[in-house]
């Protein structure tokens, strides 16, 4: 089936099988972030952004794409630096591979959430898994990139 | 060499964190030609059969289906998986297609086409005739078990460890100092209980996966996720029989390994596609087929018996382990000697010991190397036999470990004799007691709503290498401009290699970070190295940077003497400039860079190897913190202590990093992870809905501290940091959980199930 959608700021106009995953279809299209740890909505590496909100794209038809704004890790690389400066400078981002759909749901997460408690900031996150890192590391860099503003704000 | 500490012991960022932390095309299914065929693996629904008959006519006619592979299409050469050092101590007991299936998920058929859908199609549309066989499926049973796994008369074990295919057996064998019957009997505390651990998987998160192609030589490329790129060369041209100067390996960007990819898994698919078809071809594991047909830890039954005097000092020690190698012996071998060797020599008082060992075949999935490597069991075993032993003495679990852990300067005769040059286990033990407070919470804490907290403690220790045996070895150019390139062999998995060993270099050449450009792994290009495995890299392959790095200094010496017409010992060089103190001459490094370009007949490269004739320990101690409801028998982690003591960090926030990673997964090896067959075979926790990973709300809080001693035989004095990290968690936790409700589990993983049924308050 053919189906209209934007990715990353282009319109795209796309022949879909309908059992294609969006996970198929954006890594056909060369978002390439886009990763896949499990087929079975347990690790978070493909989220993406459907209309603003994170989605786990392995377990998201293509055709429900149809209409919706979608971005990935590609669209947002300005975003995606700055968190993973963070990121790095704990030397939480070990093998990567997990990164882009850390990175996608801590931006989602950023502008959701009201507060970053720690315990809500860990809730909202947990389905997204690490295996390098135990967590530790990815959650000083969370803290650190939530806070940044505030010295600033009192100079 | 006297140099300053540039980048040694400090936290830089990782040399490729920008382009993983921006989601770069850098794995390897990022780099795969968009032409490859899809190659996947049919794979046998039975523990044990043989195909009678396998019709694969309808499948071919599928449109877009271009080769199937069956039995008979393979060369008959029996190979091993195991990424291990030629000759492998792993018996050769594969063939790429079998015509009998070892267990469910064994591979009967390879099916490469177009496209996905074609292939699956196909795939539905082969006929297998299997006749299904009685499998073994006890590993307690295996050995001399009527029905043999490996009754080939082609299966061949190339080093004496005691393999025999007509038993079942693997490997076997022991040693034995001193008079351990003798002194157990006059011994005033004896424990002697059984430990049963699991066939963990590593659940790296990118699966297995590889692609291969033919070059413009005609040469079979291969780019793999592996740790062991250069047996991954030598491992393919034995199982195609074709000669190693055929084929290249390249190791891109990698999603993890912890040990499984020191396993050849999946490379054999997509290489004997393109031998067959000359098309490229890739393979992409499913989580699925990870987790059913893969190399996960060896499970293993370890019967410890420890015996103390009346004081608490331990006389002697007797350990058995029962290992399951699976289906096929990758690592079964090597792993089972890990159990004994890298426990008992953990305490430095008993006089006598004895360690012996059965690895048996299983029709259960093939076992291979994970983090730990059979020490993380035999450490969950003999720590676990200690802190039941100091119950039975009624002592501080501190307090027996104080008096008879091993310290800097004793001789381990159950470490190879080798003689401990570094160590600060009693400064970790110290540091760790503080940090949990331990006097105040041991052994337990009545929270008053029906919840108790107990602290539990574990000690642990690993290796650096593969003593005698592991080769490391870099090449180091100096380039125009004056920068460098270091040529490594070793994988970086994530751990961050590329950096640390760069790190390395930097301090040895007195130069910034950012002049040296590393290199990481193709087997045209890069200098041989062992692989990334043992912990031996930043022990081994960083020691083979500072012998290359002290070459290059005397070669530019040399360069500098000619160019400045002077004679070298007048000279120094300080990673800038080749300068004359006394007479006032000097040339910079970027002058001779550039010079060599021109009218030059000696080359500015460097290159060494290393090797090691001992395998300095890194040692830690972990504490555990748990809480458990007495209605329940629920555990909840709440803190972890851990002090580690890896001889000097190289990189602090990686070493950090590699320690709370190894945690957490000792975590989940503690509480969650569970591998568990039907009767029939079927391998149950096949995908991450059964098999329980710790997410972020499961780790409760992690705390780590380094306490470093020096290892004088390591870079800047290193040793090893990747797989001892795994060892302390099990043990810890399930003392953590007897403190609190008197539950003695020992059988991991401890669900609230096996507590419940332990509770004794």
């Amino acid at each position: 089936m053919q189906i209209e959608f934007t990715l990353n700021g282009r319109l795209i106009y796309e022949e879909t099988r309908d059992d294609e995953t969006l996970f198929h279809l954006l890594r056909r299209k060369g978002c390439y972030s886009v990763k896949c740890g499990c087929e079975t909505e347990n690790c978070g590496l493909c989220t993406v952004l459907v209309n603003g909100v994170s989605r786990l794209s392995c377990s998201y038809l293509a055709a429900r794409a149809d209409g919706c704004d979608i971005v990935t890790l590609e669209g947002i690389q300005k975003e995606a630096e700055e968190f993973g400066s963070f990121l790095s400078a704990e030397g939480a981002e070990q093998c990567g591979f997990c990164s882009p759909g850390l990175i996608m749901n801590v931006l989602a997460m950023e502008k959701e959430l009201d507060s970053y408690e720690e315990e809500k900031v860990k809730e909202y996150l947990a389905g997204n898994l690490c295996r390098c890192s135990g967590y530790m590391g990815q959650l000083r860099a969370v803290n650190k990139y939530l806070s940044r503003g505030e010295n600033r704000n009192e100079c | 060499m006297n140099v300053k500490m540039r980048t040694v012991n400090t936290s830089v960022i990782k040399k490729d964190a920008k382009a993983l932390v921006t989601g770069k095309p850098v794995f390897t299914d990022d780099l795969a030609p968009g032409d490859c065929l899809i190659v996947k693996v049919l794979r046998s629904p039975h523990a044990h059969a043989l195909i009678r008959k396998i019709d694969t006519e309808k499948a071919k006619k599928v449109d877009g289906i271009v080769c199937i592979l069956t039995y008979q299409d393979v060369p008959n050469k029996r190979f091993t998986m195991a990424g291990q050092t030629y000759p492998e101590p792993s018996p050769y007991d594969r063939l790429i297609l079998d015509d009998r299936m070892r267990f469910v998920g064994d591979a009967a058929a390879i099916v490469a086409g177009e496209t996905e859908e074609a292939v699956d199609h196909a795939m539905r549309l082969i006929k297998v005739d299997y006749e299904v066989l009685e499998p073994v499926l006890d590993f307690r049973k295996a050995k001399d078990h009527k029905v043999l796994i490996h009754p080939e008369d082609n299966w061949e074990s190339l080093c004496p460890v005691g393999a025999d295919n007509r038993r079942n057996l693997c490997a076997c064998g022991g040693e034995e100092h001193g008079d351990v019957e003798g002194l157990l009997e006059k011994c005033d505390y004896v424990v002697e209980q059984v430990y049963h651990t699991k066939a963990n998987q590593q659940a790296m998160m990118e699966t297995f996966r590889a692609y291969s192609y033919l070059d413009a030589y005609g040469r079979l490329n291969m780019v793999a996720s592996t740790q062991v790129t250069f047996h991954v060369r030598r491992i393919l041209a034995h199982a195609l029989d074709i000669p190693k100067s055929r084929i290249r390996v390249i190791k891109p960007r990698i999603g993890g390994g912890f040990g499984a990819k020191q396993t050849v898994v999946a490379e054999v698919y997509p290489a004997i596609v393109t031998m067959k078809t000359g098309r490229s071809a890739k393979i992409i594991y499913s989580r699925y087929e990870s987790q059913i047909a893969s190399s996960p830890r060896h499970e293993m039954e370890i019967r410890v018996r420890v015996g103390a005097d009346k004081n608490g000092i331990l006389r002697a020690i007797d350990v058995y382990t029962l290992s399951n190698t699976g289906a096929y012996g990758e690592h079964g071998p090597t792993t089972v000697g890990l159990s004994g060797h890298k426990s008992i020599p953990l305490y430095r008082t008993p006089r006598a010991f004895r360690f012996k060992y059965d690895v048996v075949y299983t029709n259960c999935m093939s076992a291979g190397a994970y983090r730990g490597y059979g020490a993380t069991q035999g450490i969950f075993a003999v720590e676990s036999a200690i802190n039941e032993l100091a119950e039975k003495i009624g002592m501080d679990k501190v307090k027996i470990r104080e008096l008879n852990m091993v310290r800097e300067g004793d001789i381990m005769p159950a470490y190879y004799g080798e003689t401990l040059k570094s160590c600060a286990l009693d400064r970790c033990m110290a540091r760790a007691k503080e940090m949990m407070e331990w006097d105040k919470k041991y052994p337990s804490v009545d929270m008053g709503n029906g919840k108790v907290r107990g602290v539990g403690v574990a000690m642990a220790m690993q290796g650096s290498a593969i003593s005698g045996v592991d080769v490391a070895s870099v090449e180091l150019r100096l380039n125009d401009d004056g920068f460098y390139t270091l040529m490594i062999g070793a994988s970086d998995m994530g751990t961050g290699c590329d950096t640390t060993l760069a790190q390395v270099a930097s301090d040895c050449l007195e130069c910034d970070l950012d002049q040296i450009v590393v290199h990481g792994t193709d087997t045209d290009v890069s200098p041989y190295d062992s692989g990334s495995y043992a912990s031996s890299t930043m022990y081994l392959t960083g020691m083979a940077v500072v012998k290359a790095c002290g070459e290059m200094r005397d070669k530019i010496l040399d360069k500098g003497a000619e160019y400045l017409s002077c004679e070298k010992d007048t000279l120094e060089f300080d990673g800038s400039r080749v300068w004359q103190p006394a007479g006032g001459l000097e040339i910079s490094l970027k002058d001779i860079g550039n010079k060599v370009m021109c009218s030059n007949n000696n080359m500015l490269s460097a290159g060494a190897s290393h090797t090691s004739p001992v395998s300095p320990p890194p040692f830690m101690v972990g504490m555990a913190e748990v809480e458990v409801d007495k209605e329940t028998g629920e555990a909840e982690l709440i803190d972890y202590v851990a002090v580690v003591d890896c001889g000097t960090t190289i990189n602090p926030n990686l070493a950090r990093i590699q320690t709370e990673g190894g945690l957490a997964q000792g975590i989940g090896m503690a509480l969650y992870e569970d591998i568990t067959y039907t009767d029939k075979g079927q391998m149950i926790q096949n995908s991450f809905m059964q098999y329980k990973l710790p997410s972020r709300l499961d780790v409760g809080n992690i705390r780590v501290e380094f306490e470093s001693s020096y290892e004088p035989t390591g870079p800047f004095g290193a040793k090893s940091i990747g797989e001892i990290v795994i060892n302390t968690p099990s043990p810890a936790i399930a003392d953590a959980i007897a403190c609190a409700v008197g539950a003695r589990v020992r059988e991991l993983p401890i669900t609230a199930e096996k507590i419940y049924r332990e509770i004794k308050i």
